[in-house]
């Protein structure tokens, strides 16, 4: 099999990299995610992949059986050693063309060509060491194999080190005067500090301050290095004229191929590298069983955003899991304030579209839909003076929803409604879920409205909690149970001390 | 490179701080005084033994060291006194290139550092011509161990050979570098070199040798200029640190030897202000620590004999095998000076030097702690015994097993009652914490006690009257008696008459 990508079986399609950020990024955190994903990896431009969700299970396997093979740290490590040395060998390249003087470029050019050279070999004995069963990293090892059994890489490997060796045997004298300084061979004089030091070895030792000399970090290609550098040519003149020839022939040596993988084979790297703080914390991922069947079982699963703040300041994250049986579809969620109903929501949306892209999701177990568009509809707080112009947006969006919504889409409704009357929220999500379910599409409504819980068998109820011994404590545990309001009402009332003892006490009785 | 004049294996100090109770025990037994007269003069010397004075609680061996050492020095004073004006010049030309050790830039400690050494190689030349013409005068081993470092150490064909290399480290003709190619083919792996021809000057190296290509740097390039010097720092960085530890080994040296000699010439001075005066001195007889040895004949306070011109009074005691020794006794009767003379001869013992008696034999103690009864309460915070009370607990914060505590009317800020039952329970548990104590009290019934219970351990001394009842100022064992010699003070002071007026 010819390899071409390390992140879609076939070439990746084509405008992939003009993608720009879904809408409902903001919504759920994404944006977050992505951005602490990618914090470290900016240079390799990986955004695009981030916001192109996969809608072929097979492409799906693809990526997730990378994902497996990096499970092993020896693929890890064989991987992250190879970049290092891409990232190296590139930044050396960069700092070269900096120089300025020709001796100078040509030689960092050299250098980077080593490094590189050294790098695919370190690679494909690594590689052929390591367990590997996903087809991308299969075909990547066979293709590198390949290449560097192919004589324009073994000739590019021998140029280089008979270049380096010739030019690290080089040995000359300067001898600096008041004037200036002379270039001349070496011709085997003794080192003289070691002469002065066992002159003065009597003196030395004992409770003497340490001393150290501040040898300041002058530019290291100035006029007066170059002009020895000229110097030293004149007495070495044939090495000189083969490195300037190398640098010529050889501009172009960075394999396509290699460099593509390179940049592509970060999208693993840099969310597997995002979720070792989480694993270090005790919290868990897994790859998820993804299919189009309308299933959804998720055990201790978590917002994946909001843990990496919790973790931050050292807080506890509190895992739930969540399941969708046979008929059932939407989730509706209810229950007090700050107990984590909207982070359900979120939480649901992030395990979905991870999973759409390949990627292990925060959670022990999980089986997933592959959906194949999702929407979000989250309140917005803004202050509007018309109510009614508000109202009226909100119902166009979802109007817009609803009509672009498949049987296979995901809808995430979050406290929508929320600024208008009782009478008219209700009434409109009753009509809004009506429509979601006459879809058959799957999804998330968080509400106020306990109503909504049992407004046809494919409403799943659940309930955020308060601690029983005290209900102003949020357990941030959500569970399955009928929408009952009476937990939330008393925790109002004691946040308000308006129960029966606090009144009695209140009033003074 | 050691002088060892201190201490048989290692140098002094001087960086230690002093113990907590410098300031009491310096006022309580007029250690300036002491000092002032061991300085004579040499702020330098004054500050040396205060240290060594204070800071002395070594072994027998180390006294015994110093003691041979200072005989040395008194058969010797002139010689020792040329070696200290030697080893202060030395240190003097050190601090004239101050600036030397504080550089970082390799040009000017390799500068600064030969300059140095150039002139300490003379002194130590100097040094040496003494070791061999002094050398029988002296018999300590610490005396002959330096000598013969001077003589061994320092012969001269190794002070010539480092004069040569000195020479050559000035670079006259130029630094001569060795290098390879770095990663950008820029200069790596400076190495200096030793120029096979160094008589040559490098130009005229250059005119005779076209196989090199010489790159020359126009005067008005000012970053070229800086550059290059930069490549000459690198090249000499190795041998410029060498000299620099050098230099500093060997002005350390001097400053230790000027430190140490500083002891011995303080002595020196003191003995020369007790010998004009006609006091005796000896070497005092050194017993291990926990051998509660304490005996004198002649002994007499130092800091007073250097005040008085005469009238010195001194004693003779043996309190051998004695935890406790309890003074009672009239007032003005010359306790609280023979209290001082236990302490001084104490502290001057355990520093090395020679005391004031004709003879003093006593143990090492751990530390030296005075307990003193202030007239008056300065801070005025903290009521009189409440002060007394908190010095005692700031004391028991630092002592160990054989220290010597010496108590001048401890707790007397009380009634006799109270006190006494103060300084029952704190005397019996510092001995019981092997602590070894002079008392000065008057505390009758404390003493009376304790003179009743007949213990082996505790000695009674008391100033003796001569016959028609006048204070001798001599201490002799003797019980406590009940009444003081107030009233005859009293008498002596407002006359007999006062009792017609009245």
């Amino acid at each position: 099999m010819a390899f071409n990508s390390i992140l879609y079986r076939e070439r990746p399609p084509s405008g992939v990299e003009l993608i720009e950020q879904p809408d409902f990024f903001r919504d759920l955190n994404l944006d977050q995610i992505v951005e602490a994903v990618l914090a470290d990896w900016k240079e390799y431009g990986l955004k695009c992949f981030f916001y192109s969700p996969l809608h072929d299970l097979e492409d799906v396997t693809y990526r997730q059986e990378v994902m497996q093979d990096f499970g092993s740290p020896l693929v890890m490590q064989a991987i992250m050693s190879f970049t290092g040395q891409m990232r190296r060998m590139r930044s050396h390249l960069k700092d070269g063309r900096k120089l300025y003087y020709k001796r100078f470029v040509d030689r960092s050019f050299l250098g980077a060509v080593s490094i590189y050279c050294s790098a695919i070999r370190e690679l494909s004995v690594e590689l052929a060491g390591v367990t590997i069963t996903s087809c991308g990293l299969k075909a990547f090892r066979e293709y590198l194999n390949e290449y560097v059994n192919s004589s324009s890489f073994s000739t590019l490997t021998n140029e280089t080190e008979q270049l380096r060796s010739e030019l690290s045997a080089i040995r000359y004298c300067m001898l600096i005067g008041d004037g200036g300084i002379t270039v001349r061979h070496y011709g085997g004089e003794t080192d003289y500090s070691c002469t002065v030091e066992a002159i003065f070895d009597k003196f030395r030792g004992g409770a003497a301050a340490e001393h150290r000399v501040r040898l300041p970090n002058t530019e290291r290609a100035n006029h007066i290095e170059a002009g020895v550098l000229d110097r030293v040519a004149l007495l070495f003149p044939e090495v000189f004229r083969t490195l300037g020839e190398f640098c010529i022939s050889k501009s172009a040596f960075v394999d396509k191929t290699v460099e593509r993988f390179d940049r592509e084979i970060h999208f693993y790297i840099s969310y597997l590298k995002h979720l070792q703080p989480f694993a270090q914390a005790g919290l868990t991922f897994c790859l998820p069983t993804v299919s189009k069947t309308k299933r959804v079982d998720v055990r201790c699963a978590y917002d994946l955003a909001l843990a990496g703040k919790l973790l931050t300041e050292k807080r506890q994250v509190v895992p739930n899991d969540l399941r969708l049986n046979d008929e059932e579809r939407v989730f509706v969620v209810t229950g007090p304030n700050q107990g984590g109903k909207t982070t359900f929501a979120r939480m649901f949306g992030q395990l979905h579209y991870l999973a759409s892209l390949g990627c292990p999701v925060p959670a022990s177990e999980a089986r997933l839909i592959l959906f194949d568009q999702m929407f979000t509809h989250f309140e917005r707080r803004e202050a509007t003076v018309d109510l009614r112009g508000k109202l009226q947006d909100d119902l166009v969006r979802v109007h817009q929803t609803l009509e672009g919504a498949t049987a296979d889409s995901i809808i995430i409704l979050n406290e929508i409604f929320a600024s208008t009357t009782v009478h008219d929220a209700l009434f409109l999500s009753k009509q809004i879920l009506q429509l979601v379910t006459e879809r058959d599409a799957v999804g998330v409504c968080v509400t106020f409205l306990d109503e909504l819980s049992t407004l046809n068998d494919k409403m799943v109820s659940v309930v955020s909690n308060v601690d029983p011994e005290d209900p102003t404590i949020r357990t941030y545990k959500l569970e399955r149970r009928p929408a009952d309001g009476l937990a939330y009402a008393i925790a109002i009332a004691e946040k308000r001390r308006v129960t029966y003892r606090d009144i009695r006490e209140r009033l003074g009785v | 490179m050691k002088a060892l004049l201190m201490y048989p294996d290692r140098d002094f100090d001087f960086q230690q701080t002093l113990p907590w109770n410098e300031q009491n025990l310096t006022q309580d037994l007029d250690l300036l005084t002491l000092l002032n007269a061991m300085a004579g003069g040499d702020e330098f010397v004054l500050e040396v033994v205060r240290k060594v004075l204070l800071l002395s609680v070594p072994t027998v061996e180390v006294v015994l060291h110093r003691q041979a050492i200072l005989r040395d020095c008194l058969r010797n004073s002139s010689l020792i006194r040329d070696l200290y004006k030697i080893a202060t010049d030395a240190v003097e030309a050190e601090k004239r290139d101050w600036w030397r050790t504080s550089s970082h830039y390799a040009s000017s400690m390799l500068y600064g550092s030969n300059k140095l050494l150039t002139v300490l190689v003379d002194v130590l030349r100097k040094l040496r011509n003494i070791a061999e013409q002094h050398g029988a005068e002296v018999s300590s081993t610490g005396f002959g161990k330096l000598f013969t470092m001077f003589r061994e150490e320092f012969n001269e064909p190794y002070l010539g050979e480092i004069e040569k290399h000195l020479a050559v480290l000035r670079f006259e003709g130029g630094v001569l570098i060795s290098s390879a190619l770095g990663g950008i083919n820029e200069g790596v792996d400076y190495a200096l070199r030793q120029s096979r021809d160094p008589k040559k000057r490098w130009f005229e190296r250059l005119l005779n040798k076209p196989s090199g290509y010489t790159l020359l740097v126009d005067p008005r390039d000012e970053t070229g200029g800086r550059i290059v010097s930069e490549m000459r720092a690198k090249g000499i960085c190795r041998v410029a640190i060498v000299l620099a530890e050098a230099a500093d080994h060997v002005a350390n040296f001097f400053a230790m030897l000027k430190s140490e000699l500083a002891f011995y010439v303080g002595c020196l001075n003191l003995y020369d202000a007790l010998t004009t005066k006609g006091l005796p001195i000896c070497f005092p007889t050194v017993a291990q620590a926990g051998q509660r040895r304490l005996s004198s004949t002649g002994l007499y306070d130092v800091c007073l004999a250097l005040r008085l011109d005469s009238g010195l009074v001194p004693n003779s005691t043996n309190a051998d095998g004695k935890d406790l020794v309890v003074i009672t006794g009239a007032n003005q009767g010359g306790k609280t000076t023979f209290l001082r003379s236990i302490g001084v001869a104490q502290l001057m013992m355990q520093c090395g030097a020679f005391v004031g008696a004709e003879a003093f034999r006593a143990e090492l103690c751990s530390a030296l702690v005075t307990h003193f009864k202030r007239e008056e309460d300065a801070t005025m915070q903290s009521g009189k015994l409440d002060e007394e009370l908190s010095r005692m607990s700031d004391i028991i914060n630092h002592i160990g097993p054989n220290s010597l505590l010496l108590l001048n009317e401890s707790f007397a800020a009380t009634n006799d009652r109270e006190g006494s039952e103060i300084a029952r329970q704190i005397v019996n548990a510092l001995l019981e914490g092997r602590a070894k104590i002079c008392y000065v009290t008057h505390l009758h019934q404390f003493a009376q006690e304790l003179f009743d219970k007949q213990i082996q351990d505790v000695l009674f001394l008391r100033p003796q009257r001569d016959d028609d009842g006048r204070r001798t100022f001599v201490i002799r064992e003797g019980r406590p008696l009940h009444t003081s010699f107030g009233s005859d003070l009293y008498e002596s002071v407002f006359g007999t008459d006062i009792f017609h007026r009245a």
